[in-house]
This record gives structure tokens, C-alpha cells and sequence, in this order.
């Protein structure tokens, strides 16, 4: 990638979002880690843990709004490519146990020897090497995005009948998971994980350093998504989601346009989900129901398609709005307040937070900055809009 | 090497294809040189839009032939490689991207390797720049150029659709009532572009406004209920008895 590349995709507002996810990423662990607890500095090392699920999520946003925001492919299956990569990370995490487990046994994970294992299942093999672990945290999610991509793509399934075949994956998966003879230990999934790399999961600073490398991914996904939908690629995909047939009458294969950015974007949903496997300590194939992955669209949603910074910002508020509402008097209420802000901002923010800002925000900029440049961008002016 | 089997640009013979029982087109043979302009009028209904479609790969005839440059059977082509293969279409309702510039609409339609890849890692070059500009001036939106393209007027949007097509640079162009709701002047403008272009390229316009037709002065066919209905000059054509009872009125 060359500089060009990099002027080209950071703009103001990318320039100001990338700050504010380093400054996150630095200050939060150091404040975690040089000032005693009690301190008014000091971040406490649950909420490390709590944002750091957070930006996980963020992570995620920004894969649903690369093809829902640039592409208009609304996928309500995404939660399942997130809960792939945190399998196969949990996978690392199960065999790094090693005879630390309830039953000592050395190869098999407690949940094998509990359900009479006699040996390691096939595809449980390579996942004791982390190297391996990263790299099917980013195949597999990504092979089933093309597979199931390929074929959804090439028949010219689109629409709302898109969106339900991807809610039918994440549910077909959901049942798999749930069995027993599956070999991922079913309903209760990982957990009890002690190590990563060597070092204790549930430590200070490795948690520390799991937030500080989730916000580096988050910054890296955002890069990615940048450079890609500000690319001449980008322009076609903003084509095929305004008027699909069009493109293709232009000589474009629509198809292998959706596939390439579906798959980029499973790929950063199996790394989300590989990040917050460790700091949350657990996946099952809870994680794989497909109420989560709509309340993951609705982040974007509320955020803004089709700006990334909106998707990113979207999926922290909604979710800190969830801590904090989940957990007083108002719990049993979360999902139909969670239904209300989706029906309110559909309504009444059509753009989300970001588009509408940005909306409000052009044409006093562009009173300020008066003297308009013969043949310059107006882009600012009007915000694109968004087909479903 | 295929075999030529027509010295046609475009070549339909005995084409068929019926909706749900419905027959949009029946028996319908045309057959366009290289480097004409033809008019295809008729009523609504007669055909001229599914016939746009066949001929774009967007349906696929029941029955029938259609070739391209004398050689290539575009049936058995999807859209993508039919415009590869350089035909152009300009819809009935003019289709550009609303939510990008005028600019970026020309540049999605140059004539470049249209494959991921290259538009992944695709940047700016001095040829296609040149070739954005002169398209810019034969449609008379250089000004316009950093306006979002939902931004322009009706008539604008056509040009601009037009625009696109010049940009795609075709072999064909399939031209579908370019004029609809354009002024006295537009229309104008528009049929002087048409001849322009026609010096170059082959082109098919459908169009209900007769005056437009007129001044275009090619061959004309009209179509009615899926197949030729006539077919000459735009005088012979508008004093055929079948054409006045079922198209002009009387």
C-alpha cells in the first residue's frame, strides 16, 4: 500500500476517529496499570475488560457497515462469522489448559472426557499452536463467507431474502453448536481458559494488553474499511448498492464485488470475535443466536451506515446503554427499549448520529470556509442515501 | 475463428418470448447495419423495452436468434458480458448513481478492466482524466462536474446517462426515449448529439416524440404486440394504414 493510499483514506474525520481509538488504547491500560487502586486516575481492571468488549463489538460494526453501509447487503447473520473466530480462538485457549483441567487429562479438554472422548477429534488437531488458531480465526469465517456468498451471490438473491437466508446460517450453526456430539462442547462451549501465549488470561496486564490489541485491531479494520470504500472499488460498491442492474450493464460482475467485500468483512468479524473470547472468558453457541446479530445491526443503525466512525461509535453507546440498563430496575425492559430505539432512530434519524451530524454540520462548515472553488466536490453537501 | 453468418451489427431472427402466457415478443426479426441509427417507435406494450432487454442479456428469449457483430450469440451471454462486449443501454428512466458526483458517474463507466482488483488498486491516470473532460464538454456539464448526480434536473440526468454510454465507449448504443421530458431546446441538443455519435457508432433509439424522430431522418421501424410492424422511412412508415390505426391515430 503506498502513501497515496493513506492521504487518500484519512480524512478529518478518520484522522480524528483513529486519535481517539489510540488515546483509548494507550491511557486506559497505563491509567489499569501505574496508578494504585483508589486513585482517582485508575481505570479499574473490570472495566478494562468491559471496554474492551466493547471495542470487540466496534470491531464488528464496522464489518456489518462495510457491506451494509457501502454495499447494501444486509446481512442478519453476521454475529455468526464473530462467535467462528471466537470458536477457534476458544479452541487455543481449551488446548493451552493442557492437565489443568477437572479430570488432569493432558490432551482432552474437560468437556471430552466428561462425554467419554476417546481421543482428540480431527479438527481439534493444530490448535494447541496459536499461529495455527490465528489463522483459522480468519479462514474459517472467511471460507464460509465465500462459500455461502458464492452461491447466494451468483443466483442474485438479494434484499430481504438475503437477510433471512444469513439469519437461517447463524441459526443452522446455533443447533449444531448446541449438540453434544459436535465436539465444541456443546451448550456450555469454552470456558475455564488459564493461558494465552504463556500468560494468565485473567491477569491485570494481560488484560491490559488484550484491550490495547483490540483497539489496534479496531484502528486496522477501520484502515482497511477506508481504504476500500474510498478506492475506485468503493465507488462501485455505493454503485451496486444505489442501482444494482446498472452496474452490471456497465460491464461490472456485480457478484464478485459483493463476494469480495462479504468475505473481507467475515474475516473482520472472526477477528472481533477471536479478541473478545479471551476478556470475556467464555463462547457458547449463545453467541451464534440470531437476536445478536440483529442487535448488531442495530448498532450500526443507530450509529450511521455508511460512515464507519458511526458504526464504531453506534455499537459502544448502545452497548454501554445496555450495562447500564441491564443491570437496574429496568433489566426486564431492555429489549423493548432496545425495539424502541431501533423504531425511533429509523424515524426520526434516518442517517443515525454520524449522518446526521454531518448532515448538520456541511453547510455551516461550508459557510465558513465561503469562498466556494470553481469545480470543487460538493459531496459534503448532500449525504449519500441509503437504499436498505 | 467463429464464423460470420451475418454482415448485421445486430441481428434478431424469429425471436419469442412470452410472460406467464403473455407474448411480449413474437417472431420479432430486425436486423441493424454497422453504423446505422435506427428508430424503433410503436405503442406501449409493442415490445420495446423486452426487446432492449433480450439483446442485454437481462431476458432470455424462448426461441430465436441474436447476434452480435455478426458472430457472437448474445443469448447465451449475462449482462456483464454482453457490455463487455460493448453495447451500451441508456434506460427509459434515466438510471445514473444519485449519491455520486457527475464525475465519478463517468468514471464508473469508462472502458477499463472492470475486475475487482484492478478497481481495488485502481488510481488516477492522465488518459482517463482527458477522456472524463471531453465527455464532460460533448454533454455540456463541466460545471456541473462536482455535483452529486440526484442533484440534477431531468434533463440533465439524461445527458449524463448519455454521457456514460460515450464513456463505456460501445460499439452499439441501445438508446431508450432519450427525450422524455427534455425541453423544445434539450430535444434539440439531443438529436444533434445522437448524429454526432452516430458518426461513429451504431445506434437503436426508441422514442414516442415524432418531432424528434423526424429530425433524426433514419430508417424507422415500428413494432406492434412483439414483432415488425413496418418498416422504411419515417414518411412511409407514418403513412402505412396498420401504423395510423394502431399507433398515430387518425
Amino acid at each position: 500500500m503506498t502513501p497515496h493510499f493513506l492521504t487518500r483514506s484519512l480524512d478529518r474525520s478518520a484522522t480524528i476517529f483513529l486519535m481517539v481509538v489510540a488515546a483509548v488504547g494507550v491511557l486506559l491500560p497505563l491509567s489499569n496499570l501505574l496508578f494504585p487502586a483508589g486513585s482517582v486516575l485508575h481505570v479499574p481492571t473490570y472495566l478494562i475488560a468491559l471496554f474492551g468488549k466493547y471495542v470487540c463489538y466496534a470491531l464488528l460494526a464496522l464489518s456489518i457497515d462495510l457491506i451494509w453501509g457501502y454495499c447494501g447487503i444486509l446481512s442478519l447473520g453476521h454475529g455468526a462469522f464473530f462467535a467462528l473466530g471466537g470458536y477457534a480462538m476458544g479452541m487455543y485457549l481449551m488446548r493451552q489448559i493442557g492437565s489443568r483441567g477437572v479430570y488432569g487429562n493432558p490432551i482432552l479438554p474437560d468437556f471430552m472426557v466428561f462425554l467419554n472422548y476417546k481421543a482428540l477429534p480431527w479438527y481439534w488437531h493444530g490448535f494447541d499452536h496459536f499461529w495455527f488458531a490465528a489463522l483459522m480465526v480468519l479462514l474459517v469465517p472467511g471460507l464460509l463467507a465465500f462459500a455461502f456468498g458464492w452461491l447466494a451471490f451468483r443466483s442474485r438473491v438479494t434484499g430481504v431474502y438475503l437477510s433471512i437466508i444469513t439469519q437461517a446460517m447463524t441459526y443452522a450453526l446455533l443447533l449444531a453448536f448446541f449438540r453434544n456430539d459436535f465436539g465444541f462442547g456443546g451448550n456450555n462451549g469454552l470456558t475455564d481458559f488459564k493461558d494465552i501465549l504463556g500468560f494468565n488470561v485473567q491477569a491485570q496486564g494481560t488484560r491490559a494488553v488484550l484491550f490495547m490489541l483490540s483497539c489496534l485491531a479496531l484502528a486496522v479494520g477501520f484502515l482497511i474499511c477506508r481504504a476500500i470504500v474510498t478506492s475506485k472499488l468503493g465507488k462501485v460498491l455505493i454503485a451496486v448498492r444505489d442501482a444494482e442492474s446498472r452496474t452490471r450493464f456497465l460491464g461490472y460482475r456485480v457478484e464478485s464485488y459483493k463476494l469480495f467485500v462479504f468475505t473481507v468483512s467475515a474475516c473482520m468479524a472472526g477477528v472481533a470475535g477471536a479478541l473478545y473470547v479471551p476478556q470475556v472468558g467464555i463462547i457458547n453457541p449463545g453467541e451464534f443466536a440470531p437476536g445478536n446479530s440483529i442487535e448488531a445491526v442495530i448498532w450500526v443503525a443507530v450509529g450511521g451506515r455508511g460512515t464507519l466512525v458511526g458504526a464504531a461509535l453506534g455499537a459502544v453507546v448502545v452497548n454501554y446503554a445496555k450495562t447500564v440498563f441491564t443491570s437496574g430496575p429496568l433489566a426486564p425492559y431492555w429489549l423493548f427499549m432496545l425495539g424502541a430505539l431501533f423504531v425511533l432512530v429509523t424515524l426520526l434519524l434516518p442517517k443515525g448520529i454520524v449522518g446526521t451530524f454531518q448532515a448538520w454540520w456541511a453547510p455551516w462548515r461550508a459557510q465558513r470556509m465561503a469562498v466556494p472553488v470553481p469545480g470543487d466536490k460538493d459531496v459534503s453537501a448532500v449525504k449519500p442515501h441509503m437504499a436498505e | 475463428m467463429e464464423t460470420r453468418t451475418t454482415s448485421a451489427m445486430l441481428y434478431l431472427d424469429g425471436v419469442h418470448v412470452s410472460f406467464d402466457g403473455f407474448h411480449a415478443i413474437n417472431n420479432l426479426s430486425l436486423t441493424i447495419a454497422p453504423g446505422e441509427m435506427r428508430a424503433i417507435i410503436g405503442p406501449n406494450g409493442a415490445g420495446k423495452t423486452t426487446m432492449m432487454d433480450i439483446i442485454t442479456g437481462k431476458t432470455k428469449p424462448d426461441e430465436g436468434d441474436v447476434l452480435f457483430d455478426g458472430s457472437v450469440d448474445l443469448t447465451r451471454l449475462d449482462e456483464t458480458q454482453i457490455a463487455e462486449l460493448g453495447i451500451g443501454r441508456k434506460f427509459q428512466k434515466p438510471t445514473v448513481f444519485e449519491s455520486q458526483t457527475v464525475e465519478d458517474n463517468l468514471l464508473l463507466a469508462l472502458n477499463v478492466d472492470h475486475r475487482v482488483r484492478a478497481t481495488l488498486f485502481w488510481s488516477e491516470s492522465k488518459s482517463e482524466s482527458e477522456q472524463i473532460e471531453r465527455v464532460l464538454e460533448t454533454i455540456r456539464l463541466q460545471d456541473s462536474r462536482g455535483r452529486l448526480a440526484g442533484n440534477l434536473s431531468h434533463g440533465q440526468k439524461q445527458w449524463l446517462e448519455i454521457g456514460m454510454l460515450l464513456a463505456q465507449d460501445p460499439k452499439l448504443l441501445l438508446v431508450d426515449e432519450p427525450v422524455a421530458g427534455m425541453t423544445d431546446v434539450e430535444t434539440h441538443q439531443t438529436a444533434e448529439l445522437l448524429k454526432e455519435i452516430n458518426k461513429q457508432k451504431t445506434v437503436v433509439v426508441v422514442e414516442h416524440d415524432m418531432t424528434f424522430v423526424r429530425e433524426l431522418g433514419v430508417r424507422v421501424t415500428c413494432l406492434h404486440e412483439g414483432s415488425v410492424l413496418a418498416e422504411g422511412t419515417l414518411d412511409q412508415v407514418s403513412s402505412n394504414e396498420r401504423v395510423i390505426e394502431v399507433y398515430l391515430g387518425r
